[in-house]
């Protein structure tokens, strides 16, 4: 089967069909001048500016101490959120999916919040809840767990905008699993638990990963929830966007575009790992 | 994510969660409890209680307080300033979606997918570096500076400026609501319509539109949603004139660095009333294009 799928994949389609529908020079000629217009275009002269550094210049931007340490805490703490969402994601979507419980429908209406949410709403609303005089960061400060104002509240930030993503990559692939298939494994004397890391789990492992990357990509590029939480202590608790903003609001364009390479290049590469993900995930499922 | 997928699982699953009953596909009681526990403990901590939040802190000091934070002059003409920016957006946006989905999905030639992942890129691009590519092209030291002073056009911190960037943010929300449903749809339809007579117009009209017209819509609401509520792009390039380049999530921002959280949670329990009704939008649209 995998094989065959393949071979669809990789027959190339040299030509355009023939069609009888019109408009087709039209439409994609618009859609290629106004996806220039606004996206190409305006990412491109980001490319052209950076090349007015030498790359002496461009490497002592990106390597000084303070924009390492704000890639270090992008990239590692979406890292660690993405991972913590993998996990209780894979969770949400499998208890909304297997299980009847009073609320299910609500909460899976809810799941959608922080796609909807406007961030700096989002970055208000738990920056007040895990504030030491908040709901949450009340209890947690009696624990001596201080959460607002440090990197563990840019971590809880990163966690809420990501979730839906693992939620709803690995939903429809639970949905569309055959029962049969944990039948047999059942009949054949399988424990439940055999069957769900043999049978269950491998079928889902690719929706994860997808999900994974996307809360990963999200979460990187972050900005609006994140600063009203992180504090923003230089080298501590500074995440890149921010450091792009501080270096515009300075007029210090091209340390700004220079880290906003750093990053657009590093979201090209997870998009296409993203993109080979998707694919995997179609493959094993059959869902072309 | 899009209504597309929801709309097909629907079809597939047999009724929601499965409950025909085989003993062999359910764990133990004390399993599952534990599963559903964590999953709303969980969905409770991160995605309930912020919203709650929201909405007793804009009302915790009363109604009047609340109220009077809304029609204060700089908050309205930030809800003014943020309609205008989303019902120009939008357009566009659903404008180029209609028309990238009709090129995309009815049609076949190379490079497709290169071209849905382009049109996907937004969604991966940081909103800050969204609002920093407009500044390099327009700013006073950027690519077309000169030229737009020495004819005294204002795109940064200034209308243009705010549509700009939250074009790009939202430019493919439209388009990718609409692409997956109106391949799986196929051409028949329009190839019927072509054949017995119909101008391409009319068919787009009278076929098309009214197929994916739930899906339209979802996406329509989702872009507007994330219109509004755009902060770091439109943070950019707005240069956070109060009262004048200010949308709501920058107001609320002033606001709330000036800790005046009570109105900062005020205007900011609008936009969360707009993510409610978007999500209840959602599940309605779900169910109808279901029903369909």
């Amino acid at each position: 089967m995998k094989y065959r799928a393949t071979m669809g994949a990789a027959r190339p389609r040299l030509r355009r069909r023939p069609s009888v529908l019109p408009g087709f020079g039209i439409t994609l000629g618009v859609t290629l001048t106004w996806l220039a217009l606004i996206v190409l275009i305006p990412l491109a002269g980001l490319f052209l500016q950076t090349a007015t550094l030498s790359f002496a210049e461009f490497w002592a931007i990106v390597t000084s101490r303070r924009a390492l340490n704000a890639f270090k805490l992008s990239f590692g703490l979406s890292l660690v959120a993405a991972v913590i969402n993998l996990v209780f994601g894979g969770l949400v979507a499998w208890a909304l999916v297997r299980y009847q419980f009073p609320g299910r429908r609500l909460l899976d209406a809810i799941v959608d919040i922080p796609f909807a949410l406007p961030t700096a709403v989002a970055g208000i609303a738990l920056t007040t809840l895990f504030a030491e005089n908040g709901w949450l960061g009340s209890v947690l400060a009696l624990a001596g767990i201080k959460v607002a104002f440090t990197p563990l509240g840019i971590l809880v930030a990163l966690v809420f905008i990501g979730l839906p993503f693992v939620v709803r990559t690995v939903q429809p692939v639970l949905l569309d699993l055959d029962a049969e298939l944990e039948e047999v494994a059942a009949t054949l004397g399988a424990s439940r638990w055999q069957t769900f890391t043999r049978v269950i789990l491998p079928l889902v492992v690719p929706a994860l990963l997808t999900g994974f990357a996307l809360a990963f990509a999200r979460a990187v590029g972050e900005y609006g929830s994140v600063i009203f939480i992180a504090g923003n202590l230089p080298n501590v608790s500074e995440i890149a966007p921010l450091l792009i903003m501080i270096r515009l609001e300075e007029f210090k364009y091209a340390d700004a575009t220079a880290i906003a390479v750093v990053m657009l290049i590093a979201s090209f590469l997870i998009l296409l790992a993203i993109n080979r993900l998707q694919r995997w995930s179609e493959l094993r499922t059959g869902r072309l | 994510m899009a209504l597309a997928n929801t709309i097909l699982q629907r079809r597939n699953a047999r009724a929601g969660p499965h409950e025909d009953g085989d003993e062999v596909r359910r764990e133990p009681a004390a399993v599952r409890f534990l599963i559903v526990a964590l999953a709303v403990a969980f969905l409770v901590v991160f995605l309930v209680l912020p919203l709650i939040t929201v909405f007793q802190q804009a009302f915790m000091h009363g109604l009047w307080p609340y109220l009077a934070a809304l029609v204060e002059p700089d908050a309205v003409a930030a809800i003014r300033l943020t309609l205008v920016v989303a019902a120009i957006s939008v357009s566009l946006n659903l404008l180029f979606g209609l028309v990238a989905a009709w090129a995309i999905a009815k049609f076949d030639f190379p490079g497709k997918s290169v071209l849905i992942t382009l049109i996907d890129l937004p969604f991966s691009v940081s909103p800050v570096i969204a609002g920093l590519v407009f500044v390099l092209l327009f700013g006073a030291q950027g690519y077309f500076g000169a030229f737009l002073q020495a004819h005294d056009i204002q795109i940064l911190f200034a209308l243009p400026g705010l549509v700009l960037a939250t074009v790009f943010v939202t430019f493919p929300f439209v388009a990718r609501e609409l692409i997956p449903l109106m391949q799986e749809q196929g051409t028949q339809d329009e190839e019927a319509a072509i054949s017995l007579g119909a101008s391409g117009l009319q068919t787009f009209f009278r076929v098309t539109l009214p197929n994916v017209k739930w899906a339209l819509l979802y996406g329509v609401l989702l872009c507007n949603a994330r219109a509004m509520g755009e902060f770091g792009a439109v943070s950019v390039v707005s240069g956070h004139i109060r009262g004048e380049t200010n949308t709501m999530p920058l107001h609320i921002e002033i606001l709330y660095n000036e800790y005046q959280f009570t109105a900062a949670f005020a205007v900011a329990s609008l936009l969360a009333l707009l993510a409610l009704v978007t999500l209840i939008a959602k599940v309605l649209l779900e169910r109808r294009a279901a029903a369909e």
